[in-house]
């Protein structure tokens, strides 16, 4: 094993994936010589050559609809959309043509696309959003959100090899502020399967990306007054693990759900509706919600650290769940 | 104001004199205008009758474009045709039983009705369907002639829109990329004057869209797409000048939309006076009075050519309604790929 950081972990598994296959490559703004706005490519420019390193134009549905091409040609690309805000300037190619392209034509479409997501950074209205519930929507896309280096090095990796569109949403907060062990040989975290990062038998939160950090300091704390909180981590949000959220709910009966993203139309809602639909009889409180508020992103630091959930928020809410 | 890249322009699209045609070619390009007409003739009949579902779009007008620049291609290049290029789909290898069933949503059909009309792909022939909005098809048009040239292919890619295409912001985001990154791309703007019941006046006020070029610091060119011949040599010199690496060109073809957006309009918006005009110049019966005067084409000949393109529909008519549909069992397990 050896200790990486997040960006790390996201750097190593591109390097280590082009290393193994050359279909892949990766193009993006300013990832050639400069290294990317966040630097996960730096150096990559000099070992792989421009061809499979490629600055691109600052147009994002040109970005995606040319990877979207490639994928159908067979090739692997790597899409990096410098910050997730700007994917809505692809939409209509994600949704509309890598989305359908299986389903319409039977030809398969491997992609990655690259999502540096979330606040916490003072970036702005522009430059911090959640964009996962925009996607979630869409059938034939997969959506991934790791919260761990360990995670963030397999689960790319995996996205890499898939033969579908994957959506890889990267915290930007973790890039530099957590390490984690992660093993030196080649491995890698299967898209579909949640994690439980904490065991607990009184209260699940069930989260993913930065809410896993919140949730576990949470339930650390509440080990002090005997509340014993399971933390599932869903690493994976299209496909979701039912089955992993399913046993967590009959276990405990109490159901937290954290996200960063704002509430109204959050995914939080659909695993509401999934655990409601399921296992109603196993619940023994509301299942409960911790989200950002329904406002655009803040960027006075005072104003984020209201806006962006955080730990005493998590720890309230589950608080007052462990009353029932 | 005349600038370098005018000059160039200018100077690359001098329409090569040597380019002959031969008349088996013509014949060819006569052949295949014919059936694309009568193969959206006959998708109107069975529109009519309840047979094909959605919508039925016509061609008619725009048959020389389709045809001549198809031709351009060779079996190794990507074709990226829209609703107006149904010819182009049969230039390329596609069959005419595999487009009906398409059209009728079976399940032998190349889209297995998850989709219908030209609305499919397929790799073997490196056809790649209509995509709604057609601007949206230009940048995966430049991920596939990006993934060819890292392939070292040697191929280009052929893709058309319209005028109306031509507004949408795809357009100039994948010509931007294609022209800095020298992609073999030719992009073929299809000024049929109109966009759905849009007069080009609403669309654009310079002179020729192939003006655009300049922008983007490309070739471009406005041509008469009606004239077969003049379409299959200015796409041969743009494909061939693709294909030597010297990155993408504009290509205007003007054309007239003869009838309306689809089967349910009437075109009563179009004047008379400009649909008359047009009607002179059908690119059908233009070209066959030509390959009369050429003796190229004989009535015994003609006759031949149109018994042999209707025993075609006659037989894949037949063959698509008889197919099965779908099922949803099928369809429902094909989001993702394994």
């Amino acid at each position: 094993m050896k200790t990486l950081t997040y960006i790390e972990a996201i750097s190593e598994a591109l390097w280590e994936e082009m290393e193994r296959d050359k279909n892949v490559f990766l193009l993006g703004e300013d990832i050639g010589k400069y290294g990317g706005a966040f630097k996960v490519t730096k150096g990559f420019h000099e070992h792989f050559g421009e061809e499979r390193v490629i600055d691109t134009v600052l147009a994002e549905n040109a970005i995606i609809g040319a990877a979207t091409g490639a994928a159908m040609m067979g090739m692997r690309p790597i899409a990096e959309i410098q910050f997730a805000d700007f994917v809505s300037n692809g939409f209509n190619q994600l949704v509309n043509n890598s989305a359908k392209i299986f389903w319409r034509c039977n030809i398969p479409v491997p992609m990655v696309v690259r999502l540096p997501s979330g606040g916490g950074i003072h970036g702005g209205p522009y430059h911090s959003i959640n964009p996962e519930a925009w996607f979630f929507h869409i059938p034939g896309l997969k959506l991934v959100a790791p919260s761990t280096p360990y995670d963030a090095k397999g689960l790319l990796k995996s996205a890499i090899r898939d033969n579908n569109p994957i959506l890889y949403f990267e915290s930007k907060f973790l890039y530099r502020r957590i390490k984690g062990e992660v093993p030196t040989n080649d491995y890698t975290v299967e898209i579909g399967k949640a994690d439980i990062k904490r065991n607990g038998n009184d209260i699940s939160i069930i989260t993913y990306g930065t809410g896993v950090h919140w949730s576990l300091e949470a339930a650390k704390i509440l080990e002090e007054e005997n509340i014993d909180v399971e933390v599932l981590d869903l690493r994976s949000l299209i496909p979701i693990d039912k089955e992993a959220i399913f046993s967590s709910v009959k276990k405990t009966g109490k159901i937290l759900i954290v996200h960063e993203d704002t509430l109204t139309g959050g995914i939080g809602g659909e695993i509401a509706a999934l655990i409601s639909d399921n296992c109603f009889e196993f619940l023994d409180a509301p299942i409960k919600r911790i989200a950002s508020p329904d406002t655009p992103i803040p960027f006075a630091p005072t104003l984020e650290d209201h806006f962006l959930p955080n730990t005493k928020k998590v720890l309230s809410a589950l608080k007052s769940l462990a009353k029932y | 104001m005349k600038n370098k890249t005018t000059k160039k322009i200018s100077k690359t699209y001098l329409i090569k004199k040597n380019n002959h045609i031969s008349s088996n070619m013509k014949l060819q390009f006569y052949y295949h205008m014919q059936l694309m007409r009568k193969f959206e003739e006959t998708v109107f009949k069975l529109y009519r009758q309840g047979k094909v579902v959605g919508g039925a779009y016509s061609s008619e007008g725009n048959e020389a474009t389709a045809i001549g620049s198809a031709f351009a291609l060779e079996k190794n290049d990507y074709l990226f045709p829209m609703h107006r290029d149904i010819g182009a789909h049969f230039v390329k290898g596609q069959s005419v039983k595999n487009l009906m069933l398409n059209y009728l949503g079976k399940s032998q059909s190349p889209a297995r009705g998850h989709d219908g009309t030209g609305h499919y792909a397929d790799m073997k022939l490196k056809i790649f369907g209509n995509i709604s909005p057609l601007g949206a098809m230009i940048p995966l048009a430049n991920g596939v002639a990006l993934a060819s040239k890292m392939k070292k292919e040697k191929s280009v890619v052929l893709n058309y829109i319209g005028d109306g295409g031509s507004s949408i912001g795809d357009f100039h985001e994948a010509l931007v990329m294609a022209s800095v990154m020298k992609l073999p791309l030719i992009l073929i703007i299809e000024n049929n004057q109109y966009a759905y019941s849009t007069h080009i006046s609403k669309q654009f006020i310079v002179e020729k869209l192939s003006d655009r070029a300049i922008g983007y610091g490309i070739n471009g060119i406005t041509i008469d797409g009606t004239d077969v011949e003049l379409v299959y040599k200015t796409t041969k010199d743009a494909v061939e000048n693709a294909r030597k690496g010297n990155g993408p060109t504009l290509i205007e073809s003007v054309t007239m939309r003869m009838q309306g957006h689809a089967i349910h309009d009437d075109a009563s918006y179009v004047p008379k006076k400009l649909m008359d005009y047009w009607k002179k110049k059908d690119p059908i019966v233009v070209y066959e009075k030509k390959l009369f005067a050429e003796k190229i084409l004989s009535d015994k000949k003609k006759n031949e050519i149109l018994s042999e393109i209707q025993r075609q529909l006659d037989e894949a008519s037949d063959v698509a309604l008889n197919s099965p549909f779908p099922v949803w069992e099928d369809a429902n397990e094909k989001v993702f790929a394994e």
